[in-house]
């Protein structure tokens, strides 16, 4: 018989650490996000190949503009720093860090948003104005609710870091998730930045 | 803590020990893995019997030549649902949430899943989306075949279109949540001395299904919500005429639609590989190999997509690639089936219900097998595209496969699950009737095929009838088939005979809890001192002739 029932004395005490804790929830995170990065890897492939086919890429009237993505793209970036400092702050028991940090890392979020928001309203395209257009507000717009979603997940861990104690050297899954999905959510933009606005200088 | 440690009255307080769980315990949202375990299997085995009575009114219609006993577009709307409903609520859910759910945390020693929450959730957000599918009907229903592909599911635009998708994307998020919570638990709460290569053959199919599940799902979710937008606002990815692409919706499709065979197909050979060593009572021929090959297929699976878009246009090297790597997949295939008959050679078989429908699933499977190494390359493909022969080799492969192997899993974990027997001359009848109803839908199939009746089309060249009246007797033969079980099962759960804690004297870690498990499965965590299949049974010296 594998495994006996009766007692034994090694097995009675089998409990989960907090540190085997966190490993789940981060693994659990890790796989779920290589699944999100299959979606997006299908969004990317079905823009290539649009752009393969296609004869002009973008077609004259969706001009793409440069430099307020330039810009947003900078702020984002730098945010996967801001909020790595957080991180580290919160790992060496140092919560008005990890506030401090994390609220920079937001508001560089609200602004992200915020000039992807503008840059759709002066564009003078919309979503169904060509097969350019259709992929650009899909592929960005998805992307936006991934920051908008990280803003929330930084939001949260904020409003919990009120408590005292609530995080701390030992317990901080919470903030390294909202950081591991920020990283994320940057990875994904720094490939659609080169897709959608870098090769149209090509 | 790290393991949920569930009690009874975070399970509502009216939760009673297990011996005395009622029915409606069963309706209620619980974290125990074992109850959304058989939630799943109960729920899905309901959408089976809704979808089967859709495959009744197909084959009815198909009885005659003419269009003449439903509408073309119920036919169609049949048609579509009957596919979407047996792939997306009857055997995966089955498959991997029904037994996935049930047996892994009881295999590797743990009390319950990584996340119990999530688990749940995943459950009950698959019944809105299976009751939004029955729903579509009463809005004309989808027509567009269960692969939906534009410009088709674009022009016949309706809502009941629009809430296929959804429902599908449903589905699919609550089968992406299922593939996070396997690797984890699997991964991380294996008791500490059940070490990898000691691990049930089940729990490495379940890895290698959840490792293909979280890659290939949230492709399909793409190409759907691109396919959603098409529809309801105006873009147009796939509408040729505004320099969409029609074949990229194929691909996104495929990509996740190819591997979903082997969703459905990886569990139901981990439900094999331990079916057939208890009822053979043989130790498992080729343990590593078997485990190793369900990461080849998890591994190889995903690049064989396009043999299903070999007539879509596709330039030749992309045929001549993707007929090697289809081919490619017979070979882990065909390691795990000459395991599993190198395993019933010489032993001491029992043949009960469990162990019929395993080797009826090896038979049927090495036939689906081989039709499907013929449909793998391009040349053949071509010629038999989009005709019945390939509707009888998927339904060799599904119905043969899967739902024999899900039947096979039910008989043998029925004593687990529920704590009683199932009576077995009437689990016998089932199967008999299941086997007979099978071969004769399905094997005639083949013929019509390759004499050129279309597929997916309510009428037909009055040259095809006779054949066709065969498949019909032979589908409500299958359609009567499910009776004997479904009395079976009720019944023995409320009168079967008290079942021990480990009836088939098996040697995995599920059976050395009570049955039905208790709470939290085990009062004190199992040890593991054996292999899984060690049942010390060498074969018995057969008298070889030596001429």
């Amino acid at each position: 018989m594998q495994g006996a029932i009766d007692s034994h004395p090694d097995t009675t005490t089998v409990e989960f650490q907090p540190s085997e804790h966190h490993d789940f929830r981060v693994l659990g995170l890790i796989t779920f996000l290589c699944s999100e990065f299959l979606m997006f890897a299908g969004f990317f492939a079905l823009f290539l190949v649009f752009r393969a086919e296609a004869a002009a890429w973008p077609p004259e009237e969706t001009e793409v503009e440069l430099l307020l993505p330039a810009i947003n793209t900078i702020i984002l970036v730098s945010s996967s720093f801001v909020i790595h400092f957080g991180d580290t702050a919160v790992k060496q028991g140092d919560v008005k860090g990890l506030r401090k940090w994390y609220i920079i890392t937001a508001a560089m979020g609200a602004i992200f948003l915020a000039g992807q928001i503008y840059e759709y309203l002066t564009l003078g395209y919309g979503l169904t104005t060509n097969l350019f257009s259709n992929c650009f507000y899909l592929l960005t717009g998805f992307h936006g609710l991934h920051v908008f979603i990280g803003l929330l997940l930084i939001l949260g861990v904020l409003w919990r870091s009120r408590r005292d104690g609530h995080y701390g050297t030992e317990h901080h899954t919470g903030v390294e998730m909202a950081e591991i999905y920020w990283h994320f959510v940057d990875v994904v933009w720094i490939i659609l930045f080169s897709l959608i606005y870098l090769l149209t200088l090509i | 803590m790290a393991q949920a440690n569930i009690t009874s009255d975070m399970m509502g307080q009216s939760f009673p020990h297990p011996d005395k769980w009622k029915w409606y315990h069963y309706f209620t949202f619980n974290i125990d893995h074992k109850v959304i375990g058989i939630q799943y299997l109960v729920t899905a085995f309901f959408f089976y019997l809704v979808g089967g009575v859709m495959a009744l009114v197909m084959r009815s219609e198909l009885a005659t030549p003419s269009a003449d006993l439903v509408d073309p577009n119920f036919y169609n709307a049949m048609l579509t649902n009957h596919g979407t409903i047996m792939i997306f609520f009857w055997i995966v859910p089955a498959a991997i949430g029904g037994f996935g759910n049930y047996l892994v945390p009881l295999m590797i020693g743990a009390r319950d899943m990584a996340f119990p929450k999530l688990n749940a959730l995943a459950f009950w957000i698959t019944v809105p989306a299976g009751l939004m599918i029955i729903a579509s009907l009463f809005f004309g229903g989808a027509q567009a075949g269960w692969t939906s592909y534009p410009p088709l599911s674009r022009i016949t635009a309706n809502t009941a279109q629009s809430m296929w998708i959804l429902a599908i994307t449903l589905v699919g998020t609550s089968s992406i949540m299922g593939a996070v919570n396997f690797i984890v638990t699997i991964w991380k709460m294996r008791v500490p001395s059940l070490k990898w290569d000691q691990m049930p053959l089940f729990c490495w199919a379940m890895m290698a299904t959840s490792i293909l599940a979280l890659f290939s799902t949230p492709v399909l979710a793409a190409g759907l919500t691109l396919l959603l937008f098409d529809i309801n606002f105006g873009t147009s990815f796939f509408d040729p005429a505004k320099g969409g692409d029609v074949v990229m919706y194929q691909h996104l499709f495929w990509f996740y639609s190819h591997p979903a065979v082997y969703l459905m197909i990886l569990p139901i050979f981990g439900i094999m590989s331990e079916v057939i060593p208890v009822h053979a009572r043989k130790p498992i021929f080729g343990y590593k190999a078997i485990a190793y090959s369900s990461l080849a297929i998890c591994l190889v699976g995903l690049f064989v997509w396009v043999h299903h878009m070999f007539t879509s246009g596709t330039p030749p090297w992309m045929r001549m690639f993707f007929t090697v790597s289809t081919l490619i997949v017979a070979v882990p295939t065909g390691v795990k089936i000459f395991s599993w008959v190198a395993t019933l050679w010489g032993g001491k078989l029992r043949l009960n219900s469990a162990m019929l429908f395993a080797i009826g699933l090896l038979a049927m499977f090495v036939l689906g097998g081989l039709s499907g190494v013929t449909l793998g390359t391009a040349p053949v493909d071509i010629h038999v595209h989009d005709t019945y022969y390939v509707v009888a080799h998927f339904h060799y492969v599904l119905f043969g496969g899967s739902v024999f192997g899900l039947y096979a899993g039910l008989y043998h974990w029925f004593p687990k699950m529920t704590g009683r027997m199932m009576n077995e001359p009437l689990g016998k009848l089932h199967f008999v009737l299941t086997f007979i109803g099978t071969n004769l839908t399905f094997l005639p199939m083949h013929e019509l095929g390759l004499k050129g009746m279309p597929r997916r089309v309510a009428m037909y060249d009055p040259q095809f009838q006779y054949i066709n009246i065969i498949c019909t007797v032979g589908a409500f033969l299958l359609g009567i088939s499910v009776l004997p079980f479904i009395i079976n099962a009720i019944w023995s759960w409320r009168n079967g005979p008290k079942a021990s804690g480990n009836p088939w004297n098996a040697k995995t870690l599920e059976w050395t809890t009570a049955s039905p498990p208790i709470i939290e499965n085990w009062n004190v965590l199992p040890v593991v001192t054996e292999g899984p299949y060690d049942y010390g049974h060498t074969p018995e010296p057969t008298e070889v002739s030596s001429s």
